[in-house]
């Protein structure tokens, strides 16, 4: 009777922590600026089907999919246990499917144990490959310190997991064998793993001492369970839920469209217009405050790629296949989505602790992105294929760039060379328009 | 070169006419003089099939690509809306580019702000006249045993996902094509995108056409083919860097199959 309310009790804080917490992230996604995705709902949802669920883009990589597949399948189907140990916990019972399920319920355990046992070895391959091997994506500066830290934390809390898994089937299987489990009846439970493990481990143990371990599992694994669940929304491993809905939103046109500014557009039109009067009185729409250009901190963002920063993985695959990073330039595109995170955590804290009009007079260009790195990018496009979750941050790049050119004038001297041609000659390089065609007579 | 017959829109407008397709030739394809012999190879190919284009002359001003990728989305608007107008007046519906760069602005950026055309790029006509059989290639021709690679210009690429047509057009010229390590999606960029082509690299360790050149390099090729005046550029001055101008060159697909045509 205790230990379910107990029980209770962690599974209403436990939920309702990971609650609070994604309210935040929700509030601190809606500091951006709006962008229409609502269209396409089908092919919305195809993308979401291929690329988050059925992993896509990660098939890129065959090995390092493979050992990914094995966690997120042991992932999504130890949640579908999480059910059992629920209604298992809450009602005091113990094993609650197997009556019903009977051989259903132990393909199914035993599946998990499989997944679970591939997991813990990919586990291994993971935490030896970021730590051992030294594979250069996992080495880069913005790697240092807590991303590094967090990398690991997930594979170890991973390993705590399984290890619960297993003491709480073998203990169990060791305690059926003797007619001892709390399921009542005498025999094996014929699961797998711990069918085997079971006895090997766990029969030297006294049926006390069996209880105990079998109750230290099964607390152990709902614990690791909420501890997990609280821990995503301060960490990379976030990209599990938001891999979903951040492919769903993927922009869905060709990538070298840019967005067009619709601000710019109506000055532009109106500067051409013979008509337009630039004394008249402004319309109700354009009166207040004149919009910013660009973008100089992440509110001036769109909520979409503030959506993308929360499910940046930080694996590294973008900056891997930027030219720009490759020849030693300090643009990394995964730094622009890491500090495009950071800089949004620090700003909703500090909004939330302040007021909504508060503001603490820091930027993500300047304070987190320097201009070295937003020029040194060719817009290749190649960070954006490479996502594995769809993620643009290119388009970061772009608004930030505009920002520096059209708010503070703020661009490399070439280039203001090249935008002064444009608007003199129609070319960015120093050619009379009237000798555009000469080309032909030559 | 008197043999060319580049017709411009005004005149053929004048003479009550229309062009099937505009072509547009770019700011490189103009002025740089490397990129106006592929403007030329273009027009024999149009002329040899008996296209009816025109270009606008003088009247074509830039896309605006540079602008917009350097954050001047003001000198970019400048110059969407009005070569849409031009474009609108003259009730242009289909536009061939010789640069994916022109190409993708007029058909990503453009129709948002009016300008709805069909917009092609060369490599994409090239292989609809090769499959209607209006451009026969020579039997045998002087590519017979050569090895050619190609480099996905980025925009034409991964921009707007056109990666197999410039293949098929190279696949007929009788040559050994040859991938290098990193093509299609996962080829490497020139470095000239994105404004960097007028302006110098941020510091770092390499130029990135020198790492790129190095991926052409190593299928070790007779010639690199391109279907980007500003990766002509790059590879050419990569191949030079590495003093291989005399083994190697770099080629437009449309000098390619006009030379293959004996245009
Ligand atoms: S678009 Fe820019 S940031 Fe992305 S890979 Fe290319 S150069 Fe790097
Ligand atoms: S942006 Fe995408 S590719 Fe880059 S680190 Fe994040 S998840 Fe990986």
């Amino acid at each position: 009777m205790i230990s379910q309310v107990f029980f209770i009790l962690l599974l209403i804080i436990g939920f309702g922590l990971f609650a609070w917490n994604i309210q935040f992230i929700r509030q601190n996604i809606n500091l951006g600026k709006d962008l229409d995705r609502s269209d396409q709902k089908s092919k919305r949802l195809k993308t979401m089907l291929l690329v988050a669920f059925g992993q896509q883009k990660m098939f890129q990589r065959i090995l390092p999919a493979i050992f990914h597949l094995f966690i997120y399948l042991a992932f999504l189907l130890t949640s579908t246990e999480l059910i059992e140990i629920i209604v298992d916990g809450v009602f005091g019972i113990h094993r609650f499917f197997h009556p019903y399920l009977g051989s259903l319920y132990t393909l199914i355990i035993s599946t998990i144990e499989l997944l679970s046992v591939l997991a813990f070895v990919a586990t291994l391959v993971f935490l030896a490959r970021r730590n051992l091997l030294k594979v250069p994506r996992f080495q880069m500066s913005e790697m240092s310190g807590w991303p590094k830290l967090d990398g690991n934390i997930i594979l170890y809390l991973e390993i705590v997991l399984l290890i619960c898994v297993f003491t709480m089937n073998g203990a169990d299987e060791a305690l059926y064998l003797q007619g001892e489990s709390h399921l009542p009846g005498v025999g094996t439970f014929g699961f797998l793993v711990s069918s085997f493990t079971g006895p090997l481990f766990f029969n030297s143990f006294d049926v006390e001492t069996l209880h105990v371990l079998e109750r230290i599992g099964w607390w152990g694994h709902i614990l690791v369970v909420f501890a997990f669940l609280n821990y995503l929304p301060i960490s990379k491993h976030f990209h599990i839920i938001m891999a979903f809905p951040n492919t769903y939103y993927s922009n869905l046109n060709n990538k070298g469209g840019l967005t067009n500014l619709s601000a710019v557009k109506e000055e532009v039109t109106k500067m051409f217009d013979p008509n337009f009067d630039p004394y008249a009185a402004p319309s109700d729409g354009e009166a207040g405050m004149p919009e910013r250009f660009g973008a100089k901190d992440v509110e001036d963002l769109t909520w979409k790629n503030l959506m993308d920063s929360y499910s940046c993985t930080e694996c590294g695959r973008c900056t891997s296949a930027c030219p720009a990073n490759q020849t030693g330039k300090k643009l990394s595109p995964r730094k622009i989505m890491m500090d495009t995170r950071d800089r949004l955590d620090e700003l909703g804290r500090a909004k939330r602790k302040n007021g909504k009009d508060y503001h603490d007079g820091k930027s993500l260009l300047g304070d987190y992105v320097s201009e070295e790195e937003i020029w040194a990018c060719t817009s290749c496009n190649a960070c954006v294929q490479e996502c594995p979750v769809n993620i643009d941050p290119l388009s970061i790049i772009i608004d930030l760039r505009r920002y520096a050119v059209m708010e503070e004038s703020k661009v490399p001297s070439e280039l203001a060379g090249m935008l002064t041609n444009i608007e003199n000659n129609g070319a960015p390089w120093q050619f009379a328009q009237a000798d555009r065609f000469k080309w032909a007579e030559e | 070169m008197s043999t060319l017959k580049v017709p411009t829109v005004a005149e053929m407008v004048a003479r009550n006419e229309q062009p099937d397709i505009l072509f547009w030739v770019g700011c490189s394809g103009s002025f740089d003089d490397r990129a106006k012999k592929i403007t030329k190879a273009i027009v024999k190919i149009l002329n040899y099939c008996n296209v009816k284009f025109a270009v606008l002359g003088a009247e074509e001003s830039c896309t605006g690509d540079p602008a917009k990728r350097a954050g001047n989305e003001f000198s970019f608007m400048m110059q969407a809306i009005q070569n849409i107008e031009l474009l609108n007046g003259y009730q242009i519906k289909k536009i061939v580019t010789g640069c994916p760069h022109c190409f993708n602005t007029l058909k990503n950026e453009y129709p948002e702000l009016g300008g709805d055309f069909e917009v092609i790029h060369h490599t994409q006509l090239i292989n609809q006249l090769i499959r209607e059989g209006k451009l026969l290639l020579k039997e045998g021709g002087s590519f017979n045993g050569k090895k050619i690679t190609f480099h996905d210009p980025c925009y034409l690429g991964r921009a707007n996902g056109v990666y197999e047509i410039p293949r098929n057009v190279l696949k007929k010229l009788d040559a050994e094509l040859q991938e290098m390590k990193r093509s299609k999606a996962k080829g490497l960029c020139c470095g000239a995108g994105g404004a960097q082509m007028f302006k110098e690299a941020e510091s770092g360790d390499k130029e990135v056409n020198i790492e790129r050149t190095e991926d052409a390099l190593e299928v070790k090729p007779d010639v690199i083919a391109t279907g980007c005046p500003f990766c002509n550029t790059m590879m050419t001055d990569g191949v030079k860097y590495f003093e291989k101008e005399n083994e190697i060159e770099v080629k437009d697909i449309a000098e390619l199959i006009a030379n293959a045509a004996d245009l």
